[in-house]
This record gives structure tokens, sequence and C-alpha cells, in this order.
């Protein structure tokens, strides 16, 4: 380190918190040098495993022989259930509902059922398909419908969310309609597919890499299996190559069986599927049947909502609960239902468990909160956008404020957000040239919409809403960071290391940013819920304000000044009429035996959340947000091009507006695949055959808008004291790409003069688009 | 030396004796060179994080292209020059411009695909100065990005070439007469067989040694491009033995625009052919710039794409249209066949045991004909098809139909023409009432199947459509939806 920069009396220090800072891996990404989990120099020895996967949907294990496979050479160990030395169980939820490995009985196609240990992965992967494996078949379903149909059983108890009397209100609403809306699924794509390493040590102790969301679950899982306890286990992650969810529980099978086989070979062991079996064998975002009835007057002013939230779960409960909450807490989207009954039905099905997705079930309540808006407009001849101002939440006092979940809407600033953008993207008169245009294109068709977000930040198990840092700070004045937070790409380690660049007045160069691990920092959340920042960014400066109050304590002693008179100075410290430079006083301190290290800790204040009553504040704040799409059609083939999107999104007082935009724009165009090209498709047999990027459609440069303005909300400053008074970001921007889904809904609307409410499910494919012009012509 | 491949591995001469046939560019750099900077995403040649560029010689000059190393076979590497991420910044540290643009930009996130992003934006700054945001989004569609959006990764594309410095900074501008004098000499005109445990590989030295390879051995497989092939290994898990590459013949690598049409090499990739075919036939370049990514098109040959026989290959419904022909090899000589007959049934070709496919003829359009090929896809790029209509049309001077030609790809089992539809036209005024008239004449040439990539219904219902949007481009209508036009 250069310690001449620290003399330099500068005005302001690099990479203070709301800087516009570049990654901190910025030049390692490009360069290659970034290392993933796979990219570590392999200890001696290192062994590679490999899956064997069930080849049906639902069935009994008759027989399995393995004898082929365990002949194959480079084979060293072929692993099944019976060989768990604790609980063959990697269930996140402590519900003992999902077997590592499974034994009598299969509930989806390609579940692991065994494990090969080899060599090479390549020998591995092929011995893993020499199994012999004799099933007795089970009736099976995939989907909802085929749920419904046979009567299956829920994987978790369900919830419901009332307030007011919506039965009654529907009947003297002076209009009612019902309907019912699918939406699909979602890969979450990760670039970097699931990884571990386990690297076994004496006694119990075992060292794990893995590409998790959530270290302290391994850390947990593998304790589970192994039947040891968490404090022989250390879990370590620098970065992953992405997560949006995926890796908040579903590393646990793979850091498990590298674990097992760890301990039992005294080897080091990867574990890294293809990415075939990394998207058959790992959940995704949750598919929903929404059921609903409207009660609303002529204005379209809504009276009460009826709805009912169908999701299919897969094959055990993992985190379908609080997945299919948070669409319940999100069914109001930016709306207030003075009368309203919800309630959620986690449907268990024959297919992988479903799991966490950025936005958490939050993305399916709010899609069918929109389309009630579009029912109500195409039922009452009015712009959607209308229906939805006239529907907004209202300012405190105006006693349109209160949630289905009973926590008050303190904070809100939609109509101003709606408002700039409404007027910043033209909406009226744009709408206008369409209407116009429509009239006149006979197969090219238009459409815009403008929708709204409104996206409750905190974990709704309340306990979760914690963090830990620890810093230690060198004689040298260098800084060592570390807290419990993950970092998959969202700019989070580069924002708290920011947070601590600003806490101690030193250029961020000095602060060195250090892989997550449960050995540093323990008992963490999941980085997970968008609350990275909100929750790390405080424990970091909350152990900065602790060596800093001794720091002042210290100097103020020595020097005989007061402590307020000690003033931390960009890479200096002034003390009275002196000043030092940071390193150097520094080590004073030391000298003087002041401690230079501490554990920051937070918890999120306010919240409380009773699930069985259906009552509580649940979420510490809202974010918001909106976006104005338009869109053209071919109604012919049902193919569409996004021309142009505009957002104004509320992240509060930025951490870090460049990190902010990024998440962003990528939220906004991982949303617009979810609802557009990415379909998940399971065969009659149970098997996912949309299971690689050749098959599974992720948007591409070219899919995003022809025209793409995002702007920050720069006005905006969380209400709540987070911290630098910014706001979440993770998963609201998610749902800003309702829009575009809106926005090719009124271009097939217009096939039939907008009389109609084109029901368009998602994603909407093209030939789900076609369908629905189809249907229009008809109508 | 006859049992060894050689090439340049960024700065290193490499030569390898010991290469199994089917070992792959992104296995060697990962597991034997700890080159980890090139990274694998999907092993399908999809994603685009395993992109390096690959220098070739194509008629004495050094052509460096993106290729998916996940797919791409050693044997094929043979007098080339290997690049990966990690020889693209300066010795020092300092960035490549098209690194730094891309840091500037904010345009990595997690950075697992980012590697991939510099070998594609690389290519695309080595080949062309000024591109537009259409050859930005063309140069990108092998690369996937879930974090981004891509907007950061345009802009950082557009940037470096609106700031771009001396080439004399860039490592490959550099030493590039170098390299071609080490991959001049690298070149090798006799055979190589490479025997290992768990196969051979063959690099036939000329056509005739090919086709005597092939006599010998009627069960290898060929492989020019491995966009299929590589498939077959690294997700079907395949054992090939023996492996016949043919990427390196360049007595396949010519394409010539003659008198009457096209004679393309089965060695032309669809990159080297996009020029001379899209220069006579503008329709059919577009749909080239759809077929796979960069990554695939710089690999990919239009001889494999027919070779392999496809129900949903791309190309061979537009040159059946057009009344191509294949011409097949062997040592018992060559034989001519209408492309159209080529394809027998499912996976089934007119290919006989020994043959290989030398080269294809492909008449231009005549004058007074109408030609459009349309591809209906999920996502609108790099995707399979899901159906794809090939239109050729010859009216009389009353405006009847004098000659038409239909076929269509992810119909039936084989690429098909549509006969049915074909004899109700012939004759017919060619006006909106006959179009009306003999849509439904399409139930009777095909019933195709419902998949992952669309329900039968849609395919029946979009193939019809597709017959509209012919009749009405020929009429002057817009029908057709561009993304690749200039954004304001």
């Amino acid at each position: 380190m250069d310690k001449s920069t620290f003399a330099d009396p500068k005005f302001i220090i690099n990479g203070a918190m709301h800087d516009a800072l570049r990654h901190d891996s910025a030049h390692k990404h490009v360069t290659g040098s970034a290392d993933y989990i796979d990219d570590l120099p392999e200890p001696a020895g290192l062994l590679h495993g490999a899956l064997g996967l069930s080849e049906r949907a639902h069935a009994e294990i008759v027989s399995m022989d393995l004898s082929e496979v365990t002949a194959t050479p480079g084979v060293i160990w072929v692993l099944t259930g019976k060989d768990v030395p604790g609980v063959n169980d990697v269930s996140s939820n402590g519900s003992h509902d999902e077997p590592l490995l499974a034994e009598k009985k299969v509930e989806f196609h390609n579940q692991p059922i065994f494990a090969v240990i080899a060599e090479t992965r390549e020998i591995a992967r092929r011995a893993a398909r020499k199994a012999k494996i004799e099933y007795r078949d089970l009736p099976h379903w995939s989907d909802i419908d085929g749920a419904l149909e046979n009567g299956s059983p829920l994987v978790i108890t369900p919830m419901t969310l009332q307030r007011g009397d919506a039965k009654a209100e529907m009947e003297n609403a002076p209009r009612r309609l019902n309907g019912q809306m699918r939406i699909g699924g979602q890969e979450h794509f990760y670039l970097e597919s699931h990884i571990a390493v386990a690297i076994p040590g004496e006694d119990d102790d075992v060292v794990i890499w893995s590409s998790t969301q959530h270290p302290s679950e391994i850390q947990h899982i593998v304790g589970h299996v192994l039947n040891i306890p968490s404090n022989a286990i250390t879990v370590n992650v620098r970065r992953m190559g992405g997560g949006f969810g995926g890796k908040e529980t579903q590393g646990n099978q793979f850091a498990a069986l590298a674990a097992i086989a760890a301990k039992k070979l005294k080897r080091a062991i990867k574990f890294r599927p293809d990415r075939d079996e990394d998207m058959t064998a790992t959940g995704k975002r949750h598919d929903f049947l929404v059921d609903y009835e409207l009660g609303f007057d002529d204005d379209g002013r809504i009276y009460a909502v009826d709805a009912t939230y169908a999701a299919r779960c897969g094959f055990s409960s993992d985190l379908s609960g609080p997945v299919t909450d948070r669409a319940l807490f999100h069914a109001d989207s930016s709306y207030f239902y003075p009368h309203v009954h919800l309630s959620s039905k986690p449907l268990k099905t024959h297919t992988v468990s479903n799991t966490a997705f950025r936005g958490f079930g939050g993305p399916q309540g709010m899609l069918g909160a929109e389309r009630f808006i579009e029912e109500i407009a195409y039922a009452t001849g009015k712009d959607p956008l209308e229906i939805r101002k006239l529907n907004f939440y209202g300012q405190p006092g105006s006693g349109r404020t209160l949630t289905p979940y009973h926590q008050e809407v303190e904070d809100n600033i939609l109509e101003r957000i709606v408002g700039e953008l409404e007027e910043g993207a033209e909406y009226r008169a744009r709408r206008n040239a369409i209407i116009e245009f429509n009239r006149n294109s006979r197969y090219i068709r238009k459409g815009i919409a403008l929708t709204p977000v409104k996206f409750g930040i905190s974990f709704t198990m309340t306990a979760f809403n914690q963090a830990g840092a620890l810093v230690h700070v060198y004689q040298d004045g260098s800084i060592h960071l570390n807290h419990g937070g993950t970092e998959m790409g969202q700019g989070l380690y580069t924002k708290v290391a920011q947070v601590l660049a600003d806490s101690f007045q030193v250029d961020i160069e000095h602060v060195k940013i250090t892989a997550t691990t449960t050995g540093k920092v323990p008992n963490t959340s999941a980085t997970a819920a968008s609350s990275g920042s909100d929750l790390n960014g405080m424990a970091a400066y909350d152990a900065a304000r602790q060596i800093k109050e001794r720091l002042v304590a210290f100097a103020a002693d020595k020097w005989g000044v007061p402590p307020t008179d000690v003033v931390f100075l960009p890479n200096r410290v002034r003390v009275g009429d002196k000043e030092f430079a940071f390193a150097d006083f520094v080590k004073q301190a030391y000298l003087a035996r002041v401690q230079l290290s501490a554990a920051g800790f937070y918890k999120t204040p306010k919240i409380h959340w009773d699930r069985a009553a259906g009552r509580g504040t649940p979420f510490y704040y809202y974010s918001y947000g909106a976006a104005c799409s338009e869109v053209s059609i071919d109604t012919l083939t049902g193919e569409y091009l996004i021309d142009r999107t505009d957002i104004l999104h509320d992240v509060g007082r930025s951490l870090n507006p460049a990190i902010d935009i990024g998440q962003v724009e990528g939220a906004f165009v991982q949303g617009m695949g979810w609802l557009t090209t990415e379909e998940l498709w399971w065969d009659e047999k149970g098997r996912l055959r949309t299971h690689a990027p050749s098959t599974y459609k992720i948007p591409l440069a070219s899919d995003r808008p022809k025209v793409f303005n995002v702007r920050l909300a720069e006005w905006s400053e969380n209400a709540e004291h987070t911290i630098g008074r910014s706001k979440a970001v993770g998963e609201p921007p998610f749902m800003l790409a309702i829009s575009v889904l809106e926005a090719i809904s009124m271009a097939v609307a217009s096939v039939a003069n907008y009389k109609v409410c084109p029901k368009l499910d998602a994603p909407a494919t093209p030939e789900r688009v076609l369908m629905a012009v189809e249907r229009m012509k008809r109508a | 030396m006859n049992d060894s491949i050689r090439f340049i591995l960024n700065g290193e001469d490499i030569t390898l004796g010991d290469v199994r046939p089917t070992e792959t560019l992104l296995d060697y750099l990962r597991l034997k060179r700890r080159l980890t900077g090139t990274k694998e995403g999907c092993a399908e040649g999809d994603c685009g994080a395993c992109t390096v560029l690959v220098g070739r010689l194509i008629d004495g000059k050094l052509h460096y292209e993106s290729v998916n190393a996940c797919i791409r076979f050693m044997g094929s590497l043979n007098a080339t020059h290997v690049v990966t991420v990690e020889h693209v910044a300066a010795k020092d540290g300092t960035l490549h411009p098209v690194q730094q643009a891309m840091v500037d930009c904010h345009g990595s996130q997690c950075g697992f695909c980012t590697p991939g992003f510099i070998m594609s934006m690389y290519g695309l700054w080595l080949s062309n100065d000024k591109p537009s945001r259409a050859d930005i989004e063309k140069a990108l569609q092998g690369n996937l990005c879930r974090c981004t959006g891509y907007e950061p990764i345009v802009k950082a594309a557009e940037q470096v070439s609106h700031t771009r410095p001396s080439a004399l900074f860039d490592p490959l501008e550099k030493t590039r007469s170098e390299i071609i004098s080490r991959l001049w000499a690298m070149r090798n005109s006799e055979t190589v067989t490479i025997t290992t445990v768990e196969g051979r590989l063959i690099l036939p030295g000329s056509l005739d040694a090919l086709a005597r390879v092939l006599s010998e051995e009627p069960n290898a497989t060929i492989v020019a491009g491995s966009t299929d092939v590589g498939l077959w290994v690294t997700k079907q898990m395949r054992a090939l033995d023996p492996v016949v590459f043919i990427n390196h013949l360049t007595d396949l690598q010519s394409i010539t625009a003659g008198d009457g049409g096209f004679t393309i090499g089965a060695g032309v990739t669809y990159s080297r052919a996009f020029e001379t075919i899209a220069g006579k036939v503008p329709t059919l370049g577009r749909l080239i710039n759809r077929i796979g990514g960069d990554q695939v098109r710089n690999m990919g040959t239009i001889g494999g794409n027919i070779a392999n026989g496809s129900p949903i290959g791309d190309m061979p419904p537009p040159l059946i249209a057009l009344g191509a022909t294949v011409k097949l090899r062997s040592l018992a000589g060559t034989r001519m066949l209408r492309l159209e007959d080529f394809f027998i049934d499912y996976g089934k070709q007119d290919r006989r045991p020994g043959e290989f496919v030398e080269s294809i003829f492909v008449p231009y359009p005549a004058e007074e004909t109408q030609f459009a090929v349309y591809k209906i896809t999920k996502r609108r790029d790099e995707d399979i098809t899901a159906v794809l209509g090939a239109f050729y049309l010859t009216l009389d001077g009353e405006g009847d139909v004098n000659d038409i030609r239909i076929a269509f790809g992810g119909m039936a089992a084989t690429p098909k023409r549509a006969r049915n539809v074909e004899n109700a036209l012939m004759g017919r005024p060619w006006n909106e009432q006959t179009i009306e008239e003999v849509r439904a004449e399409f139930d009777a040439d095909f019933q195709p199947l419902s998949d992952w990539r669309a329900t039968a219904e849609y395919r029946q219902l979009t193939t019809k459509n597709l017959l509209t949007r012919f009749f009405l481009e020929t009429s002057g209508a817009p029908a057709e939806l561009h993304r690749f036009e200039e954004v304001a």
C-alpha cells in the first residue's frame, strides 16, 4: 500500500457513500482474473462428484443396481441415501421433506438418487449413467391443473389475508367480474452453475467453498447430514456468478454431498453439475394460477377483491411458504382494496421443488393485481392508467392507507413517481398516437402501458432481519472488512466498503473486502429479500462506530481535548489544532493499547408479523417505481419488439447510483424475460425439456428496449433511518417489466378495438400473443 | 510430423501428440493450462461465457474469429492462434481499451459472463472500427448476461469504437505478421492421425485423403464446425471414434459467385458465406444473421447444416426453394443430387457409406422472381427454429402464378415442400382472395408436432400466415418487424 496518500490532505475521499463507484471487482472481471470457485487452485488429490438422477417423475424404487457404476475405472465411491452419516435431508425449513438422496421413492424427474465420486468429472458423469434402476410408476402431475384435478396435498399451511367483508361488498358493488390468470415460472439462469468444494480437516472439521447466498444455511445443513456441530464447519464464498435467489437454498445438496464424501474419503471433493443437471435438479420461480373476483363501480373504483393464489411448489416445501405469503403481501400492488380476501394454495407437484427468485412471489402477486386493473379498464372503457390512479393508496389521513395485512402505508410517493414519468415519457400523447397508428395499420399493432411498483422491504420472517460485520483496523491504517452478506454481482461488497470508507473517512482503496465466511461473522441470514445493503451496511457502520468511539476517547484523553474536537477528515484526523495522517493516528492508538477491531450488529426496528392472524407490520418501508413501455406486435405471427421503455425508480438516497442503475436495468430485463420468452415446458412424462440455453430463452442484447431511459428518483430519501437514507434495490425494479406485458396486451386488444380484455397470460411468447390475437378476432 | 497437432496459444507454440478425439478446447484451457478466465456456462455453445478468439489463415490473411471453446474440439485447432482473455491486457496490467470501456460503463456485475463478452467485443473491435448499434447487437447475439440487462455492455462497445486508439497498442495487431509466418509453418498437407486410448482423430491432408479415410472408416464421424457434434459429446456423453476433422481443408473452404449461382464448399462457415450470399440474396443474409450467434456462425458450416439432416436446420428450406443441388464425393467419384431429394426421412439422408458433402450449388433467383425466408422463434435471435418458411414466386405477364416453390422447416420430419399449396397456387392470380382460398391446403401438406418450441396449432397457423405475409410483402405492404434498423 502506498502510505503517502494518507499524508495528502484532500477535501473528499475516494469512494464515499453515494458515489457512483465502479464494482470492486470490475478490473478482475474484464481480465478474467476474478476467481469463482471452479477457478481456485485445486487441492492435491481432489476428486469430483456427479449426480445419479431419477428417470421417473413419481415412482417407487424397486431395485437399484449400481455395480457397473462402481466398477467403472476411476470411480472411487458411489454413495446413496444409506451413506448419509446424519440425517438424509436438506430441507431448508426443518420440515424434513427433502431427502438429499431419494431412497424408496422418487418424486420428480432428475431427482438425485445417488452420487458418484471419481478421479475426474468426466469419469463421474459417464459412470453415473450406467446405473440400472427399476421403478414402479406412481401417478404424477407436473402442473397446477394436474394438482387441482388430483386433489394434491399442500406442501405447507396456506395463508389468508382479509380485511372488511369482501363477499358482502361484492354484492354491493355496481359491477362485478371474475377471471383467471396463469403466470409462468422462471429459471434463474445464473451464468455460474452451482458448485461446492469440500476440504476435510482434522477431527470433525470441514471447510466448504460454496456458491451460495446463504453460507450459514450450508453450515447448518452440512452439520445436519454429517451429524457434527456447526463449529466444525466453515463455509466460504468470495463471489458468485449470479444468484437471483437460486442460490439461497439450492446449493445445499451439492455442499452436503461434497462434505459427506470429503469426510469419508479424506480427500477434497468438487461438485459441479452440468448446466442441464443444474436446471433440472434445482428449483425455480413458482408458477401461479390466480382466480379472482372483483367488485367495482362505473368509474373503475375497486370495492372488493377476492382472490386465490395457487402455486406450483414442486415436491417439497422449501421456501414455498414465504414465497406464496409474499405473493399475497403484494396482491395489492399499489392499490387500496377497501374489502379484501386473499388466500394461498401451495400445491404439491411432481416437479423439482420451487424456490426463491428475485421478488420471491411478489411479482406474481403484483402481476395479478395489474390484471385486475386491466380487467376493470376494459370493462369500463378507460385507459388502464386512469384506473390505476383512481385506486392508488392515499396519503396518511385519507382513509385509504391500510394494506390487506393491516400495515399502514406511510411513505407513499406513488403519485409523484407516476406523475413525473407520465409527463417525462409523454405517455398521453404517445398513447393517442398509438391508437391512431393502430387504426391505420392492418397487421402491425402497437401498445403502451405505464405500470407502478410498490414493494415491501424486510424478510417477513422477523428473525432474519439481523446482520453482523467484522472490522479490523491494522497498525498501518489499512482496514479489513467482513460481513455476513454475499456478493453475487449486485455490488453489495462495494456498497458496504463505501460505508466503511465514509465512516473512517479514508479512501476506499484502503478497505480490503474479504470473502464471506461463517468463521468471521456467524449466524447470518441469506443475502436475499433485497436486504443486503440495508442490513450489512448498517452492521459495518456499527462496527466502525465502535472503533471510532474508542479512537475518539483515546485522542481526547491523550491530547486533552473534548471528544467533539476529534474529527475524522479525509484520510486524516484532527485533534484540537493538530492533524495526523490516518495511519499515524491509528499507530498511536495501537501503542496506547486501543482495541482496533469490532464486531458490528444490526437488527431492523419496528417490524413484527403474526402469520396465523394475518396481521402485523412485516415491512420496514416500501420502495417505489414506475415504468412506461411501448411495443410493436405482428398479428400474423405473434412476434414483437420492445420499442421503448422509460423508468423512474426510487432507491431513496442512492448508496451508489451506478450500481443502482445497473440493478434497475438488469432487473427490468430479467423481468421482461420472465414475462415474454422464458418458458418452462414439462412433457407428459414430467421431464423438463427446456433445460439449457438452447431451449430456454433468456433475453439477449437485441431483446432489450430499443430506446431505454432509466432514471433514479433523485429527490427521494428513505423516511426511515436506513444506511445513508437509501432504499433496497435488488427486487423492486423486477416488477417494472409488467409494463411490457401490458403494452403487448394493449396491442392485442386493438384487434377488437379495445372492447375486450385480452387476458394475456405469462409468459407472452409469440405463440401466446398470436393465440390472444385470434381470440380477439373471434370476440 | 503426422502424429500431432500444432497451434499457438496466446504467445506460446504448442505441439500436442496426445489429444483425445473429442477433447474440448475449454477443458484443455481450464484443466490442463489453468487458464481459468474462460468460463463454462452451458457446455453447448449457447451462452458465450467460454468465448475465445481463434485466428486462422484464409487466403494468406490472418482472421481472428470468436468461437465457443466448450464445443470446439482440439483436433480442429491445427495451425491456428488461440487467444484467451488472459492475453488481452498489457503485461503491465494496463487494460485493453475494450476492457477499460467495460469497466467505465459498469458493464460487469457478477462478472462470470464478462470474459466472454470481452472476447466477443474484442473480435468486433478487431474487425470493425465503426460498428453500428445493429453490428454490436449482432456481435453479442451469442453472449448471455443475466445481470446487467446489456445496456451498459452495448454502451461500452459503442464507446470503445468512438475512442479507438492506435492499433499499435493492441496485442494482436502488434504480432500479426509474426503470427502469420508461425501459422504458415504449422500448416500440414499430410494426413495427421493421433491414436489415444479413447480413440483416434484424423486430419486428412487433402480431399483425396478424406475420401480414402472415409472409405476405410465408413463409420467415422465427420466434424467441420462441431456446433452440433459438440453437443453429442458434452450433453449426450457419446464416445466418437474415429473423428475425422475437415475444417482445415482449404479445398472445401471456397465460396464462389458464378454466373448462374453460388458454389459453396462444404467447409464454408456461415460467417464466411455471409457477404457473398447477402450481396446477391439479402433475405438469405438476414436469415444467416439469425442463426446462432457470431461464435456459432464462425464455426458452423452450411455443409454441416445440410449433411446432418435436421428437420429444423435453417438453410435447407430456402436452398430447396431456390432449387439447390448438392455434390457428394467418395473414393468412387462424385454425384449430384437435388437438395430436396437428399433428405429421405427423419435422421436419414441419401449419403452413402464413404461419401461426404463436397459442395452445394445454389442458383440465383431469377430477375423477375420474388424470394423470401421467414424464421419464427420464441426469441428473435440465437434461437432454434419453430417454423421456417421459404417462398419462391414467379408471376406471368398477367399477374398469375407461373412458378411457386414453398419449403418449410419445423413442420415435418425433414425440410419439406408444401406441394399441395404450390399446386393450388399454380396459374391462379396472385391476390388476396387466392391466398385466402389456398391457405387451408397447408393442412394437407403438414401435420406438425407440438413441443417446447411451439404447439402444432401455432405452427400450422403461423405457416398459413407466413404465406399471407409473403403476399403482403410482394405487394409492397410492410408486414414484418425488423430489429436491426438504426435507433434514433
